[in-house]
């Protein structure tokens, strides 16, 4: 194991469920036998306003916050909440963004409008490492929205072959309690296929 | 085994494993879940207090007959419980006493921002101060054997990005504590604090810090690691973490107990390397104390900033002129905040639009119910303290006089009441004031999760309890006029809270049927399942639209209403988010706002 530490931001609104996928996260990564850290946010946040996480892992990881502008991954779970952490990310970040639009008070108000082609803007920026997941719609066709951040988790597991998906199904049965495996196993490769 | 664990999930692991046996608690964030974590452990007796002064009147009680005890809070909540945290200090614990006090650097949810570790000089006890998962769990159980081995309370700091950060934690067994509990009366004079015993506790005190000062240099949680010998950086908690990551090579001594300091281990480390720097959070608290011994800091505050949180690009900046922020992508001040939002149905939303109806100055207090005070609301007008609410609204009257009258009430929440609103309502009736007082009783504390508290029936083992009676509770107090609305009544709501602030005398309002909606225990039901928009007749005149209600957006295309209105807009209605509640078709001057149909 070299010295690298992976840095991986998760940002949503709350709500969606980026702390599940972040634990996850935590779960694989330690398995796979990494040092992990992760930080978020609690409080406040939670009555609807924006969440991020930091997540990172590799052989020893001190600080349990990304350098700004240290971003290798970038999960989105909404697509406002990717654009604000575009200036977070590495040239080379993969960015992978659930296609769904959750807008703020001040569009709500009518006072702001929501920005129009993220995936366009961070296209320009990235290129092809730009990843569009129809989470919620993949979720919505499971028979229910709530998984659609399992089924982002699921695209994301993509970048990480190393891994075997029994090492995140047994995450995901770890983590949620029974009666939710099966959807949730079905999300999970859902997404997979979806990248 | 290894398990990744949140800091506060370590520290009551740390505590469970430490034998602790009593726990009090008042939620505050950062800090709420080491409780609620640890009321799961069976061997704890865990419970949530009033407020934080109870909470650790309850914890040092247990103490004192020798069990090991705990209370937590965030960081204001030590200014509470002050008053017995700074004689505990004289009186000395008997079993392991450790308060958990938890800083809110760059304020994500706090009425202020301070640095705790003040408290530890200022009271004359130790303070730990973790780093990560791990050190949490490790510090805390250290810090009850710190407490029984110098008889003193211990403080253990944690702070938003310990706290609530997760990281791989080595799990132990529990070490049952083995001596007998009792009380002996033959202690009295180490417990009574009357002028005779304080000033033979005093002496003790200065000693036990010489002590402590001396154990502070084998303390394994202060660790020197020299590498590169020019720069030398002196830290601590997460301030280690982000200096560690961006300067790897820079030698190191990091503290883990930041009250008393280790002063041969730093006189060494001064030897040891060229430059010392100081990188902490908040206040210059080592770099004073430090430059107080008589060294030279090379760098310290005259770069760190000594306000919000640290990151491991604010050090990098501020410690090498080699830093380049990268190039922004996209301006972030272009992009539509999100900030938090009561939630759709809130009976707080429908209460505050009384109250901004009505036009009163409204002395606030905290809770979610603070979220009032943001566009488009703004119906909140002071947020001070827990219950400062009342006796600011009984003061201002106070001044005011009669001018006042109808213009003026306080509003707190539920746990809020109870933490800190009793006394001043008592005080307003016997000093007679005329503030109306609103409790907005949604039965729990919504902001901090959601914890039971005395007024909601249960305890936080989710064991059914007393409930306090908050009419008679306040009629006890003196109090004649308590009223009772609906806040969903926006009509009777506003005519009550308008008769009672035009009166001359203290009155109390009590909310009724508006639990919080997110309660799993009370679910609010409303007549309809949602609210849909009539396009036909809507005028696009925005008023449904100032509720802030996170339901309700504005559709910005113009045309025509059925009798021929032109209008630049309407509105609609996210059925999925709409719990019907009904607020918004009240405030409709248009009845273009009609119930929606189950299964429609
Ligand atoms: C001294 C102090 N202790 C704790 C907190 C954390 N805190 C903020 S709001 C709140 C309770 C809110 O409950 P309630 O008054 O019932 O209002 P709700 O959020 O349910 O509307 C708490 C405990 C604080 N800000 N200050």
């Amino acid at each position: 194991m070299d010295d690298k530490v992976t840095n991986i931001l998760l940002s949503g609104v709350g709500g969606q469920g980026a702390i599940l996928a972040s634990n996850i996260l935590a779960h694989v990564f330690v398995e796979a036998g990494y040092d992990v850290k992760k930080s978020e946010v609690h409080g406040m946040a939670q009555r609807g306003g924006d969440v991020t996480t930091h997540f990172r892992y590799g052989k020893k990881v001190y600080s349990p916050l990304i350098k700004y502008g240290e971003v290798d991954f970038l999960l989105a779970f909404e697509l406002l909440e990717a654009l604000r952490y575009i200036n977070h990310c590495k040239t080379s970040a993969r960015i992978v963004i659930n296609d769904q639009k959750i807008l703020p008070p001040a569009v709500n108000l009518g006072q702001a409008t929501y920005p129009g082609d993220i995936p366009e803007t961070f296209r320009k920026f990235f290129k092809e490492n730009v990843y569009v997941v129809k989470g919620q719609e993949i979720a919505l066709s499971l028979g229910n929205a709530q998984a659609a951040n399992v089924v982002l988790v699921g695209a994301f597991s993509n970048f990480f072959p190393e891994i075997k998906d029994a090492m995140w199904v047994s995450a995901l049965k770890d983590l949620l309690p029974k009666k939710l495996h099966e959807l949730n196993i079905k999300a999970f490769g859902e997404g997979k296929k979806g990248l | 085994m290894k398990k990744v664990l949140q800091g506060n999930e370590a520290i009551a692991r740390g505590a469970w494993e430490a034998g602790v046996t009593v726990a009090a608690a008042y939620p505050g964030t950062p800090s709420s879940e080491i409780l609620q974590e640890l009321s799961k452990y069976k061997e704890v007796i865990t419970q949530w207090a009033p407020n934080e002064k109870v909470a650790v009147e309850v914890a040092s009680g247990a103490a004192f007959t020798g069990a090991r005890a705990m209370a937590c809070m965030k960081h204001v909540g030590l200014n509470v419980a002050s008053d017995p945290f700074m004689t505990l200090a004289y009186t000395g614990i008997k079993g392991g006493f450790v308060i958990v006090v938890a800083d809110d650097p760059n304020v994500h949810s706090s009425q202020n921002e301070q640095d705790s570790r003040n408290w530890a000089r200022f009271a004359k006890v130790p303070m730990l101060e973790p780093g990560d998962a791990a050190e949490c769990k490790e510090f805390t159980k250290v810090a009850f054997d710190i407490s029984e081995q110098f008889d003193t309370p211990v403080l253990l700091k944690g702070e938003t990005r310990v706290s609530h950060s997760d990281s791989i934690v080595e799990l132990e067994e529990r070490k049952e504590l083995k001596g007998p509990l009792g009380l002996d009366r033959k202690d009295a004079p180490k417990y009574v604090m009357v002028p005779g015993n304080v000033r033979v506790r005093r002496k003790v005190i200065e000693e036990r810090m010489r002590n402590l000062e001396a154990y502070a240099d084998t303390f394994s949680g202060n660790v020197m690691e020299i590498n590169d010998p020019d720069v030398g950086v002196i830290t601590a908690g997460a301030a280690y973490m982000y200096t560690k990551d961006v300067f790897p090579n820079y030698s190191y001594l990091k503290l883990g107990m930041v009250w008393p300091l280790p002063k041969t281990l730093i006189a060494d480390f001064f030897k040891k390397v060229k430059k010392v720097i100081v990188v902490e959070e908040l206040d210059p608290f080592l770099e004073t104390e430090i430059r107080a011994l008589g060294y030279k800091i090379f760098h310290g505050k005259d770069v760190i900033p000594n306000m919000y949180e640290l990151s491991p690009e604010i050090v990098e900046k501020a410690l090498s002129k080699k830093y380049r922020a990268p190039a922004l992508r996209v301006a972030p001040e272009d992009l539509p905040k999100r900030p938090p939002n009561m939630c759709p149905g809130c009976s707080h939303r429908a209460l505050f639009h009384s109250l901004k109806s009505l036009g009163a100055f409204v002395f606030g207090d905290i809770g979610c119910y603070t979220l009032a005070a943001a566009p488009p609301l703004q119906a909140l007008h002071t947020c001070v303290c827990m219950g400062g609410s009342v006796g600011q609204a009984y003061g201002a009257g106070k001044a005011l006089g009669k001018e006042g009258l109808g213009k003026i009430c306080a509003v707190l929440g539920d746990s809020t009441f109870l933490h800190g609103g009793i006394a001043p309502v008592m005080d307003t009736v016997y000093n007679k004031g005329y503030a109306t007082s609103i409790i907005l009783d949604n039965r729990t504390t919504g902001m901090t999760g959601l914890q039971e508290h005395a007024g909601t029936g249960y305890t936080l083992g989710g064991e059914p309890a007393n409930m306090v009676d908050y009419e008679k509770l306040v009629k006890a107090l003196g109090v004649k006029r308590v009223r009772k609305v609906d806040p969903y009544n926006v009509k009777a709501t506003m005519e009550t809270i308008k008769e009672e602030m035009e009166t001359d005398e203290a009155s109390v309002i009590i909310t009724k049927n508006g639990p919080c909606m997110l309660h799993r225990r009370e679910k609010r039901k409303f007549r309809y399942p949602y609210y849909t928009i009539d396009t036909e007749a809507c005028r696009g005149c925005k008023v449904c639209l100032d509720l802030g209600c996170p339901a309700i957006s504005w559709v910005g295309l113009s045309g025509t209403t059925k009798d021929g209105k032109k209008r630049k807009g309407t509105v609609s209605i996210n059925k999925t988010q709409c719990p019907g509640c009904g607020l918004c078709a009240q405030v409709c001057k248009f009845t273009s706002i009609l119930p929606g149909k189950a299964g429609a």
